[in-house]
């Protein structure tokens, strides 16, 4: 198993050195320019010069690239336009603030979508059943940045039991942790029901109760675990959308993390911030993917033993 | 004390399906003796699986119900109850212990993502209140029992880590393990190919004749009726039709239907002679012919065959057959 894990993780080089050419190249590809900004509205044509070549915008695109990733392997991942401060301070503080959001809102989102699931597909047909099913067809139509503003006005503003925004304490990670994993969440709860359904016909269950399981056990122990083979799936896939969605929700709630971030970026053409928010993001989707793949193989022993 | 264990009377199962109800079972008969294997024959779809699930009522996931009929268990020396209306706690617990059952799907039946020894060691803790550690032995020797080798290794192992042939062997370990009064085995070997096939078989006749248990054996294979059974019963059409030693339905079988069947078995000998089989198909339940079921099928129909169906009548030597052509009256008024 370490063996497998040590493999996939040689594997993600690659990747990520081809993500890291594309992504160069696209933020290259927008217009506008650094120099310009940096020097300011009023600065004149040789002052914007000077400033582009200490940039090294002068240099060839894969020059300006080598000397980029070299920065990038001791750890230097650029210096911001807009603040001057390197990359590496500004993001200290909002990549741990978004990553408990992230982690908050996958975990709620699994708990209660394989809760809401569970229960639907045991009462399949049943009030509890539509009564759930409803809850996910809305959590999965409605737009995260539409239910963090309805949240808001009520929980903040009129009952004022949680804050409308920061990063303070457990308290203002909720309404934005919920936010953004709703659509998840609503995910979650109908592959659950579905798959579990279909554990719940299987010739095994019908097995466990001929020894005389309780229902409860049944469900629990033997059922669930085969179901969550395609909800860990999906989950993982889901993930990318949970860190574009994080972008929409941080703006809500004003949330200092690094989708904020990257939208202050974008407005400013911060390139090495975006640049180096987007390779972050990158290294986070195939981390979570190899960590989805790891589950995988823990929930099917088949996989497990053939790999092993 | 009885001396039969378990007694099905009248047993009528339906199915509803779009508020519809579908009658399978039509009343079903017959009784199984304290360390008897009785043979459920019949061919497909006649309803001897439903039979089965009924004694165990494991209808959930489904819209099967029972609506008449008693299934009187022996449950110990003093007490009998009637399976159909004991409560569903009181059933579960019966479940795995006093009955218990083996399915058709070697492959499907066990889960594939929990250890066997996990799975194995569920109805002992269960059942016999036994410890972790203390159920794992047991397990270890129910396995070794069933011919497994390297128990102790297999208790670690997948489901997917076993041939058929070894998971049918961890099924039969795990019916046996709380040592149940009454094994019922729907098709146990169907799935198997010929050599193992023989091999679970005897397996199970000896565990069989070393514990003293009761057995249903469901199948539609005549050889292996020959080869297990102490009786059988023969199911056609949701109706048990004939009831006799093995000994007796070889030797002189008495409903036509049974005659077909026997005369549809390939003998050794004779391969050159076609192979007879019964003409026509099993009706289904949503149009049942009127008077005997399988009257259209017949080759000895008379005209009172298509409107009444026959009442069964007991013959010497504890036989029971439902034919018109045992109504001595109605034969002289056919003739
Ligand atoms: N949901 C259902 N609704 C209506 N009829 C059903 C349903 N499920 C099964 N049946 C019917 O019940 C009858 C008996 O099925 P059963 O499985 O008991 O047959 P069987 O004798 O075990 O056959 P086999 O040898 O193929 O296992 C079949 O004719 C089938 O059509
Ligand atoms: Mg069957």
């Amino acid at each position: 198993m370490l063996q497998y894990i040590f493999r996939r993780i040689l594997e993600m080089i690659p990747i990520l050195f081809i993500v890291s050419i594309l992504i160069f190249y696209f933020i290259h590809l927008i217009p506008g320019d650094p120099a310009r900004l940096v020097a300011g509205q009023d600065a004149t044509l040789e002052e914007v010069n000077r400033i582009r070549e200490n940039l090294g915008l002068n240099d060839p695109i894969w020059q300006q690239y080598l000397s980029y990733m070299q920065g990038i392997i001791q750890g230097d991942l650029g210096v911001s336009l807009k603040t001057g401060l390197p990359v590496t301070e500004m993001f200290a503080n909002r990549f741990m603030n978004s990553i408990y959001l992230t982690f908050a809102s996958i975990i709620w989102a699994l708990i209660f979508g394989i809760l809401i699931g569970t229960i639907s597909a045991v009462f399949k047909n049943k009030m509890p059943d539509y009564l759930g099913m409803v809850t996910a067809v809305s959590g999965i139509s409605v737009p995260n940045f539409w239910l963090g503003l309805i949240l808001i006005q009520i929980f903040s503003v009129q009952l004022g039991w949680l804050p409308t925004g920061g990063a303070e304490d457990w308290k203002s990670y909720v309404l934005p942790a919920v936010s953004l994993g709703a659509g998840i969440m609503a995910m979650i709860a109908r592959f659950t029901r579905s798959s579990l359904l279909e554990t719940l016909g299987a010739d095994f269950i019908r097995t466990g109760r001929a020894k005389g399981l309780k229902e409860f056990i049944l469900i629990s122990k033997h059922a669930l675990r085969n179901s969550m083979i395609p909800v860990v799936t999906i989950t993982g896939l889901q993930f990318g959308f949970l860190l574009g969605g994080s972008v929409v929700v941080e703006t809500v709630f004003s949330f200092p993390g690094m989708g904020r971030l990257l939208i202050d970026s974008i407005a400013f053409r911060d390139y090495p911030v975006i640049q180096a928010e987007l390779l972050l993001f990158s290294v986070e989707f195939i981390l979570v993917n190899l960590l989805v793949d790891i589950l995988y193989s823990y929930l099917n022993p088949k996989i497990r033993t053939s790999t092993a | 004390m009885k001396n039969t264990i378990l007694q099905v009377e009248r047993l009528q199962t339906e199915f509803t399906n779009d508020k519809k109800k579908v009658k399978v079972l039509h009343g079903v008969n017959f009784h199984i003796k304290k360390g008897e294997v009785l043979g459920l024959v019949g061919e497909s779809g006649c309803g001897k699986s439903l039979t089965s699930l009924s004694i165990m009522r494991l209808f959930k996931g489904t819209t099967a119900r029972i609506s008449d009929g008693e299934i009187l268990f022996q449950k110990n020396k003093e007490e009998e109850i009637d399976l159909t209306n004991i409560p569903e706690e009181e059933m579960r617990m019966l479940r795995g212990k006093q009955i218990a059952m083996i399915f058709q799907e070697p492959m499907t039946s066990l889960n594939p993502v929990m250890k066997i020894g996990e799975q194995l060691t569920e109805p002992i803790c269960l059942h016999l209140g036994y410890g972790k550690k203390k159920a794992r032995t047991h397990a270890i020797n129910m396995l070794e029992n069933v011919g497994i080798p390297r128990a102790d290794e297999v208790i670690n192992e997948y489901p997917h880590q076993l041939s058929g042939g070894m998971r049918q062997r961890v099924m039969i370990a795990m019916a046996m393990s709380c040592n149940p009064q009454l094994l019922i085995a729907d098709e146990p070997t169907t799935a198997l190919d010929v050599t193992i096939q023989a091999q679970i078989l005897d397996l199970m006749r000896q565990l069989q004749q070393d514990q003293n248990m009761s057995m249903l054996l469901i199948t539609h294979d005549l050889g292996v009726v020959a080869e297990m059974c102490d009786r059988v019963v023969v199911m056609y059409a949701g109706k048990v039709i004939e009831e006799a030693s093995v000994l007796d339905l070889f030797e002189s079988p008495k409903h036509p239907y049974t005659k077909g069947l026997i005369a549809s078995v390939p003998k050794i000998g004779n391969l050159k002679e076609k192979l007879s089989s019964i003409k026509g198909r099993v009706p289904t339940p949503e149009n049942m012919p009127e008077g005997c079921k399988f009257a259209p099928r017949c080759e000895e129909a008379m005209p009172i065959c298509f409107q009444k169906e026959p009442a069964t009548k007991a013959f010497k030597g504890n036989r029971h057959c439902s034919c018109w052509l045992y109504d001595d009256e109605m034969r002289d008024v056919s003739v």
